[in-house]
């Protein structure tokens, strides 16, 4: 237990008769990156939902970063970063006025906010931009802003939900190459993408079908189980059930 | 408190660097108040009268003469028949129809008694009842006078008579009963509210449709913390908009200001702390910044009608009286008015004070609870 970043036991998400996530059962060690898999609608928004303090479980247990789902989600909310598949910074903010108030709210000093905001804007390349409304950013840029900026607060964990979504191979590359650096400084990654290639980076993947998880293991477990030769394959046997 | 610090200073931010709120907030409501207050007006004036006059006597023509000299009525025509001038109401052409009728002089000298007979176009009741009202004033003091002409005896016996009421009357606290010292005060207090009201009803629910919401939401903040930090810019933007109003209203209307500004300014911000909790509940509700703008709409209208600015809540059935208790601009239009005019002190003001926080923490209570961090 003390060696996991999450554990989850049967957690069940119920909305009416609707069973959206369905008696999950996983851990996630210190340290991994643990892609989340799953088609549309198979639960996965819900699940991490579930696991950020957003979304009541029905049903179940977990504990993230050692902290209950049900009784403990402030202080669960204060040792993770989460970024979702919406893009959620202020477009009406410059750079720096986004990183000063996510840091702001996350209770930083104020010398820690200013450092945080030199490093940011100087290892994204940002220093043009430093003091431009980030309506105006590439898209791929924005990405890589949001993933510094939820884990602005240096969390245990962070949440990615589709981060990826919508951006071009080159920057997706460089959007890895942060989530590596974030994981060799000891952040534990939760991933969840449609990218089958970026499955291939996970440390272990799991994958959703119709609420429930029906495989987890590293990509190359998973690989020789089904006998197949890449993630994609894998996923679409799965999917398709 | 920090936190709340940064997320103020958010606010601010974003309100400033919007190009399209801010004149919003800050011109067009000036504008409003000084049309509004130069425009809608409760007197009655103009009333457009047909005086069909079928004795042509002396004292018809006196009558006549009386009614021109009131700055109420326009004298369009003297029709030779009711006919005509039951035309001349069909038409719009006239509001009000007196008619002598031949033999009036000789028949008040010889029966002591006079009629004549006034036709009104009620179709706005308030010129008809209005007007109708002022006509038969005049008709009235005239009748005074010619009593007197009439049976002179009654000159000498007047002292001796059966003793007769006269009312005078006296206006206080608004002594010419100036319209624009009535309206002004109601009108910005009514602008204000509203202002408020829409701006923070917008608010979260614009930050719901962007999704970042849920950014916010993740992270550790409580919810008292971001409601109030909601709150602060927009109470600081009402008590902005109040003050350039009192001082345009001041400069333009030259309204008077008998009572306490602190009262005015203490009570401002107590109500717009119970309109905010409206406006953030609103928002909590909504899905997006659609239904959000005709909740509000829906209550605003209410609210307007219902504040005692155009019509006084006293000759509200006893019914909507009650709905006008929870209603805050209501409130805040007595208070501008009693403490702006009449100079009203805290005490005399204390039961909308009171009334005003109630509904303050109840409006509230139920935005913190209705925002909902956890689904």
């Amino acid at each position: 237990m003390e060696n996991n970043a999450i554990t989850a036991i049967g957690l069940t998400k119920k909305f009416g008769d609707f069973t959206a996530v369905n008696a999950i059962t996983f851990e996630v060690k210190k340290g991994e990156i643990f892609g989340f898999l799953g088609a549309n609608g198979a639960g996965k928004t819900t699940a991490i939902k579930m696991l950020i303090g957003l979304s009541r479980p029905t049903n179940g247990q977990a504990t993230v970063a050692g902290f209950d789902v049900f009784k403990q989600t402030n202080r669960i909310k204060e040792n993770i970063g989460y970024m979702s598949q919406k893009f959620s910074l202020y477009e009406d903010l410059t750079v720096k006025q986004n990183i000063n108030f996510y840091g702001g709210i996350y209770g930083l000093s104020r010398k820690k906010i200013i450092e945080k905001t030199a490093s940011i804007i100087e290892n994204l390349n940002l220093r043009s931009y430093a003091n431009k409304v980030v309506g105006d950013l590439p898209l791929g840029w924005k990405q890589r802003l949001s993933f510094a900026v939820a884990s602005v607060h240096d969390p245990k964990i962070i949440f990615l939900d589709e981060p990826t979504g919508g951006v071009d191979p080159a920057t997706r590359r460089q959007f890895w190459e942060m989530i590596y650096e974030a994981s060799n400084n000891g952040i534990t990654i939760f991933v969840t993408t449609h990218y089958m290639d970026e499955a291939e980076y996970c440390h272990r993947v799991s994958i959703m079908v119709d609420g429930k998880i029906e495989a987890l293991g590293t990509p190359r477990e998973l690989k020789e189980r089904f006998k197949v030769n890449s993630m994609d394959d894998v996923f679409i046997q799965l999917a398709r059930g | 408190m920090r936190k709340l610090f940064y997320i103020v200073q958010k606010e601010f931010i974003q309100i400033f660097r919007n190009k399209a709120i801010l004149p919003l907030m800050t011109v067009v409501p000036i504008m409003q108040l000084i049309v509004l207050s130069f425009a809608a007006s409760n007197e009655v004036r103009n009333v457009q009268l047909a005086i069909v006059d079928q004795d042509n006597s002396e004292y018809s023509r006196l009558i006549t003469s009386k009614i021109k000299n009131s700055d109420r009525f326009i004298l369009m025509d003297n029709p030779p028949s009711v006919k005509l001038a039951d035309g001349m109401m069909q038409s719009g052409n006239a509001d009000i129809i007196l008619t002598i009728p031949p033999q009036f002089e000789k028949n008040f000298f010889k029966n002591k008694t006079g009629e004549i007979q006034l036709l009104v176009n009620a179709i706005n009741g308030q010129q008809a009842t209005v007007g109708a009202a002022y006509l038969a004033q005049i008709i009235q003091s005239f009748n005074q006078e010619i009593r007197l002409d009439a049976v002179p005896q009654l000159a000498v016996m007047k002292q001796f008579s059966s003793p007769q009421l006269r009312i005078e009357n006296s206006n206080w606290y608004n002594p010419d009963l100036s319209y624009k010292d009535f309206m002004v005060p109601g009108i910005l207090g009514e602008l204000a509210t509203l202002l408020v009201m829409l701006l923070t009803a917008m608010n979260i629910v614009r930050e719901r449709e962007i999704g970042t919401i849920e950014q916010i939401n993740v992270t550790p903040i409580k919810k008292w913390q971001f409601i109030l930090g909601k709150m602060i810019p927009f109470l600081f933007i009402g008590m902005f908009l109040l003050t350039v109003g009192m001082i345009a209203g001041k400069l333009i209307f030259d309204i008077p200001i008998v009572g306490s500004l602190w009262v005015i300014f203490a009570y401002c911000l107590l109500n717009l702390t119970a309109v905010l909790g409206i406006g953030l509940f609103i928002s909590n509700l909504a899905d997006t910044q659609q239904q959000a703008m005709f909740i509000t709409f829906f209550f605003a209208i209410i609210f307007i009608l219902m504040c005692g600015l155009f019509t006084p809540i006293e000759s509200m059935p006893k019914m909507a009286q009650y709905f006008t208790i929870p209603n805050p601009i209501a409130h805040f239009v007595h208070v501008m008015r009693s403490v702006l005019l009449k100079g009203s002190e805290f005490s005399d003001v204390a039961y909308n004070f009171k009334v005003t926080a109630v509904l303050a923490v109840v409006f509230n209570s139920l935005a913190i609870l209705s925002y909902r961090k956890v689904s």
